[in-house]
């Protein structure tokens, strides 16, 4: 499988190029967010507004009600916690075409609590007129700026910087409320968000060969959630439902499943991975996916469970699993 | 407006706080080395202000912690009784005894190399720096040898000190309470409204130290979002200002002498430069804020100023 470095640092160069209305607003940690190439590029649409994440909404809001979109970029957790009465009563509830593009989701840092995004899309899920996007993988970051950008209110972006997996083919690009399916079948629906969906396709591709029927779906709007295939995937699985997502399994994608299949009345059962309701600290990413049970491990635990069958199966096999790129013609067709 | 001086004045050599800080920067551009990585600019400028710190200013007992960091122990929670903080590296606590709380935990490396320099954690405490597991993390959370609180979502510190403060205040402890921060920190609005309730509330027992190193991670403050006039504009919020040179330990002991009770926070604003005593460091510049080394040849230079470094030391 490819991998590209910084995606979203050229993406929004290129992207920039001719839209005028297109603003960076950074608070110190340009470069950390992919933004320094802007910054030089365009450095009259950059604004450097320090330290001061709060102020930086406020700016980012007037900047909207005169007609600019300007994208907001910092950690996620500085996105979110610090300022959210400034997002909520500044941005969201005048339903203003901000764009906040926050990184470091989860625990995707070694940074610590105070750096884990943990609470993000729960937090930005809850505020009316906000839409909110995951990325996981290079397409779909390549993709998001436009799929935001198409969105007439404020859209929150759950951003991947660095070296970033390609599991989409980049013919095709994220859709706003379109969830790619992966795969189709009728025993299990897995929906995974944001990193968990590269460590799902190993485990997913290790228990089809086991003889489970799976569908898998890669889930990019986690707000508005409403998506058919979604739906579907649900009704069809005999044996029960498993999310997957690098964030607590209050509020996430878990809950907007939970709530989705209760309002469709569609009585499954249903295992959250995520972190169960606890804070995570520094270490590296592979250490706190295995120790929060967010890898493909916890996968093949949740079928296990959802089936009543022992598989017996290693970190190893897991491991040994050779992701490719999904081009169109592997993929089974859209529901 | 007081300096950081730009060269060393040779003659204290012996200065048991010019030794430490020395000490600190070999010991942080070692971990660099070793680790192709860290934040070394924060050594080079703080280094004497913590030193200071615990050398001259704070009144602390002896370490309570194992010289062996401890593994981390899970976040605390009503089912965690086994969670704790890093604050038992500072000693015990007393009513006549001082706290310290350490704000900007980006400088964690520097605070874990001085509390080895003081025989408060032991010499290989840094092979778990970053490490899988550990409490000596990359940036400093409450759990970490030294810390007290989690102060990573920077500028909740001195908020924090200043419950505590209040807190001893209403106790009728005489202990103070001293706050290391950074100038970046001086950006946000809770650090003003911090301020601004510390004069309020005549709260005296609390101190702050600034590494004004005038750098952050996009460079340059001034290019970034000044805060300058600091010590005006924090004179203006009700503080007892001291603007002195960073790199003078007896500058900054000075303003913390006097025990007499006071009715308002004391800042001693430190200005400090970001390349002092690796004069090298400053082709990096405006980049300061993180020291990765970009080629073989780079890091050999930087290996061979070590042992230049560890030879002066002798
Ligand atoms: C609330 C918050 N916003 C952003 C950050 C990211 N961050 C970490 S260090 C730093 C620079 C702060 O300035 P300073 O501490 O003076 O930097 P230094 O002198 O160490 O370069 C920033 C923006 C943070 N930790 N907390
Ligand atoms: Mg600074």
């Amino acid at each position: 499988m490819e991998t590209i470095q910084r995606p979203h640092h050229g993406n929004l160069i290129r992207w920039a190029k001719d839209r005028p209305e297109v603003l960076v607003l950074s608070a110190d940690l340009t470069a950390s967010c992919e933004a320094d190439g802007f910054r030089d590029a365009y450095p009259e649409r950059f604004f450097s507004m320090g330290m001061a994440e709060q102020n930086m909404m406020g700016f980012a809001a007037g900047l909207a009600r005169e007609g600019f979109t300007p994208f907001v970029h910092t950690f996620a957790v500085f996105i979110c916690r610090r300022p959210f009465d400034q997002v909520a009563m500044s941005i969201a509830y005048p339903n203003l075409p901000v764009r906040l593009i926050g990184f470091l989701p989860g625990i995707t840092t070694a940074g610590g609590v105070t750096h884990q995004a943990i609470d993000d899309v729960a937090l930005m899920r809850l505020l009316p007129n906000m839409t909110v996007l995951e990325c996981g993988d290079a397409t779909d970051v390549e993709s998001v700026l436009e799929v935001a950008q198409a969105v007439a209110g404020p859209v929150y972006v759950r951003m991947l910087r660095g070296e970033v997996p390609r599991l989409f083919d980049p013919a095709e690009p994220m859709a706003l409320g379109r969830s790619r399916v992966l795969c189709e079948g009728s025993d299990l629906a897995v929906l995974s968000s944001g990193i968990c969906t590269e460590g799902a396709m190993r485990a997913t591709q290790v228990l089809r060969e086991r003889g489970f029927s799976i569908a898998h779906l890669h889930v990019s709007t986690l707000k508005p959630f409403d998506d058919p295939r979604v739906i579907e995937a649900i009704d069809g699985a005999r044996l029960g439902v498993v999310t997957m997502e690098n964030h607590g399994i209050v509020g996430g994608l878990g809950s907007a499943v939970a709530e989705l299949m209760a309002e469709q009345g569609l009585g499954k059962r249903l295992i959250r991975i995520g972190l169960r309701d606890t804070y995570a600290h520094g270490a590296s990413r592979r250490y706190l996916m295995r120790e929060y049970d967010l890898d493909a491990m916890a996968l093949v635990r949740a079928v296990e469970t959802l089936s009543g069958e022992r598989l017996g199966l290693s970190e190893a096999a897991l491991a040994e699993v050779r992701l490719e790129t999904m081009r169109p013609l592997e993929k089974t067709e859209d529901l | 407006m007081p300096q950081a001086s730009l060269q060393c004045n040779e003659a204290p050599a012996r200065d048991p706080v010019r030794q430490v800080a020395d000490a600190i920067r070999r010991r942080v551009l070692e971990h660099t080395l070793t680790n192709n990585g860290g934040y070394l600019s924060q050594a080079c400028s703080s280094a004497e202000i913590l030193a200071t710190l615990y050398l001259r200013v704070m009144r602390l007992g002896p370490s309570t912690a194992p010289l062996v960091p401890r593994p981390f122990a899970g976040v605390p929670s009503a089912t965690n009784p086994r969670a704790f903080t890093g604050a038992d590296y500072n000693g015990p606590r007393a009513p006549e005894l001082d706290r310290f709380i350490f704000s900007p935990v980006h400088y964690a490396l520097v605070l874990y190399s001085l509390l080895i320099e003081l025989g408060r954690l032991g010499p290989d405490a840094l092979d778990e720096f970053n490490q899988d597991g550990s409490t000596v993390e990359l940036i400093g959370a409450e759990h970490s040898p030294g810390h007290e609180v989690t102060a990573g979502s920077l500028a909740q510190a001195i908020s924090q000190a200043g419950g505590i403060a209040l807190a001893r205040r209403l106790r009728g402890e005489t202990g103070r309470v001293w706050v290391f921060m950074s100038d970046g920190e001086f950006q946000e609005g809770q650090t003003w409204e911090a301020f601004a309730a510390l004069a309020h509330h005549r709260i005296g027992n609390l101190g702050v130290y600034v590494d004004a190193n005038a750098q952050q991670c996009d460079g340059p403050m001034a290019s970034v979002m000044t805060v300058e006039p600091l010590a005006e504009r924090l004179r203006a919020f009700g503080a007892e200002v001291h603007e002195v040179d960073g790199h003078d330990p007896n500058a900054l002991a000075a303003p913390a002498e006097s025990t007499a009770p006071r009715e308002r926070p004391l800042v001693v604003l430190a200005r400090t430069d970001p390349c002092r005593g690796i004069e090298r460091l400053r082709e990096r510049a405006p980049k300061l804020h993180y020291v990765r080394f970009k080629n073989g040849q780079e890091f050999n230079t930087y290996q061979a100023l070590l042992a230049d470094l560890r030879e002066g030391a002798k």
